[in-house]
């Protein structure tokens, strides 16, 4: 089976190929302008650029992203799950129940979340 | 072509991991980390774990790994260049890491088990997929409700601890 | 062994990369234009060619031929990285989408894997990093802004993206996408219960829930691809350009290229996911003939091209939603919709054991 793998990796490959020489060409083919300062400053609608950076971001983004991991962890679960369902349903509920509280107890969490207002982002 | 392969993902494995250590830029570490992953999936995948394999993308290299890099970007990235590195800390690390090792080879040497070799594996010809949900449906469905509640357990951590930081503002 | 299975591959690689994919990336840029002015009642792009069919053409070769600039602030490793990084996933996610049946006795698909669904969703995953390198190697506010709320707005989507398509494979019983367009064939379009055996009263009742998840899927993949309504990381009344705001030349073009590949691919998978894949009643498979398995292909990318031209009607007629309602939207309605929808099916399938 792992031959079946063999042509991911010629893909793989060839995206490299494609991406590396498109921007290679454009090095070649592309002219060269003068450098001024004001070409070089970074762009903030032609004004000057004024304060940091960097500006810092609302927490809600880190809780978004942790909360997807999380959330990603039970759809991992849920990909076996989906592919046995059909026949495993025939031999009792087990397999629906066990799924079912499953995501039960995570949507504790979820609608924990939720009343905590993690989620609002009108605030 | 197999043992090309297998030199290729381990080798790419351990330099970007070497990598992840060695640089003083946070988020080329995380990026190195991200590739280390990459070459372990594959390994994963050339040992049939295809399941295995492409959930160590989908999940590390894809959701942690941008938490990670959300994080680092964060930090005050300047202040971080800037840091003189400890060198007694650096030294003791890398004698506790010494320690490690020797302590892992006496424990390896003494286990005569460790000397055979495997007895070769049995190809699977079915879905790994497939074994992985009958395995986890039929035997450890308790074990699977455990992983649910310690998933619930971080989810209120996240938000317990992200509360206090918005509280603040 | 090995030489003609990598001969075959590289050739239908180069084949669908070069004959299709890019070709269709350029002419999807055109037809985005001249189907927006012709939303916006005005010509478009009428004067290079007949029609303005070569602008494409000249588009590449003007991309090609201005001046590679990297401005001084940036992190120039990266600034480098980012383009390619946003360009590769969407190119080879495509790898392990069936495009046709056979031709010649070739399977034509490029990688027929036991995961299939799942490498589709795992390099897509990777696409964030593109982005979110660009926005912070760029050392601006406008990129940095787009490059954090689009990694925001890409991972809160996926978990849809993720649930949406469960029931089809729990009809399916494989992850393999071959599986899905044979499952299909069988029993008729996940979508469309009145081709195939049209008398079975489950099929139609199945049909409810199909819908619903081809419905979330849809909407999470405009997300995914940071199309309008949902195209906030490149606002460009808030945020200038957004994570490609410094952005020049091919690299700006690569970025646009990811754009419109992950397009591509995300329709590429709708169709096989719910629209038969290259499947049309009534046309036989590649064994019966290379005329009918040049046939399959055609009718593949028919459909998908039927999406592509959904894609920029709906981006020339909806608004932009703001940003608390994307959030909204995705983590409250659809990632609740899709988990009930499971759910549905499950009930469904265990009531009456198709």
């Amino acid at each position: 089976m792992a031959r079946d793998y063999l042509p991911l990796l010629l893909q793989i490959v060839v995206a490299i190929i494609f991406a590396a020489s498109a921007l290679g060409v454009s090095v070649l083919v592309g002219r060269t302008g003068k450098r001024t300062r004001a070409k070089d400053m970074a762009y903030e609608c032609g004004m000057i650029p004024q304060g940091e950076v960097q500006p810092r971001f609302s927490v809600k983004f880190y809780l978004v992203a942790m909360l997807f991991i999380l959330f990603d962890l039970e759809i991992v679960f849920m990909y076996p799950w989906a592919v046995v369902y059909k026949e495993q349903i025939a031999h009792g509920s087990t397999i629906f129940w066990s799924m079912l509280s499953f995501i039960a107890i995570l949507m504790v969490g979820y609608v924990y979340a939720l009343k905590k207002g993690a989620l609002n982002w009108q605030k | 072509m197999q043992l090309f392969l297998f030199w290729c993902a381990a080798l790419l494995m351990l330099v970007f991991g070497v990598a992840v250590i060695l640089n003083r830029n946070p988020v080329a570490s995380a990026l190195s980390l991200v590739v280390s992953f990459l070459g372990l999936a594959t390994l994963f995948m050339m040992l049939d774990a295809y399941f295995i394999g492409i959930i160590q993308v989908l999940v590390y290299a894809g959701a942690v790994m941008v938490l990670f890099l959300f994080i680092i970007m964060l930090l005050d990235l300047r202040a971080e260049n800037l840091r003189k590195i400890n060198w007694p800390a650096t030294a003791g690390g890398a004698v506790v890491a010494f320690v490690f090792l020797i302590q892992v080879l006496s424990v390896i040497g003494r286990l005569t088990d460790a000397k055979k070799t495997f007895p070769p594996l049995a190809r699977s010809t079915i879905d790994d997929v497939r074994n992985v949900g009958v395995t986890l449906f039929t035997n450890f469905n308790f074990p699977f409700q455990v992983i649910g509640v310690l998933v619930l357990v971080a989810t209120i951590g996240v938000v317990v601890l992200s509360k206090r930081e918005l509280a603040n503002k | 062994m090995y030489s003609w299975l990598i001969l075959s591959s590289l050739a239908k690689i180069v084949g669908i990369l070069f004959v299709v994919i890019l070709p269709m990336v350029s002419y999807t840029v055109y037809a985005e234009r001249r189907v927006s002015a012709f939303i916006q009642d005005r010509p478009g792009p009428n004067r290079v060619g007949p029609a303005g069919l070569l602008q494409p053409i000249a588009d590449v070769v003007k991309l090609l031929i201005k001046e590679d600039f990297t401005p001084a602030g940036v992190n120039t490793f990266y600034y480098w990285l980012a383009p390619c990084l946003a360009m590769m996933p969407s190119i080879i996610t495509i790898a392990v989408v069936p495009f046709g049946s056979t031709l010649f006795d070739v399977p034509m698909v490029i990688a027929d894997v036991n995961i299939g669904i799942l490498w589709v969703f795992a390099i897509g995953s990777l696409g964030v990093y593109g982005i979110v390198i660009g926005g912070w190697a760029s050392n601006s506010k406008y990129p940095f802004l787009g490059g954090v709320r689009s990694s925001s707005q890409m991972i809160s989507y996926e978990l849809s993206l993720g649930l949406a398509v469960i029931p089809i494979f729990m009809l399916v019983g494989k992850l393999r996408l071959t599986d899905v367009v044979r499952y299909q064939i069988d029993h008729g379009w996940f979508i469309a219960p009145f081709i195939g055996d049209w008398a079975n009263p489950v099929k139609w009742l199945l049909a409810i829930p199909m819908l619903i998840s081809f419905f979330v899927f849809m909407v999470a993949m405009f997300a995914e691809t940071n199309r309008l309504p949902f195209d906030l990381p490149e606002a460009e009344q808030e945020l200038a350009g957004g994570y490609h705001t410094e952005y020049s030349s091919m690299k700006f073009a690569l970025f646009f290229l990811g754009e419109y590949t992950a397009m591509i691919a995300g329709s590429a998978v709708m169709v096989t996911l719910f629209l038969g894949g290259w499947h049309f009643p009534g046309i036989p498979d590649g064994s019966h003939g290379w005329i009918f398995g040049l046939t399959n292909i055609v009718v593949f990318f028919a459909k998908v091209t039927a999406l592509l031209f959904f894609f920029i009607w709906v981006r020339w007629t909806l608004p932009r939603f703001r940003y608390d309602q994307l959030m909204r939207l995705g983590w409250l309605f659809f990632f609740e919709l899709a988990l009930v929808n499971i759910f549905l099916v499950a009930g469904i399938l265990a009531c009456f054991h198709v």
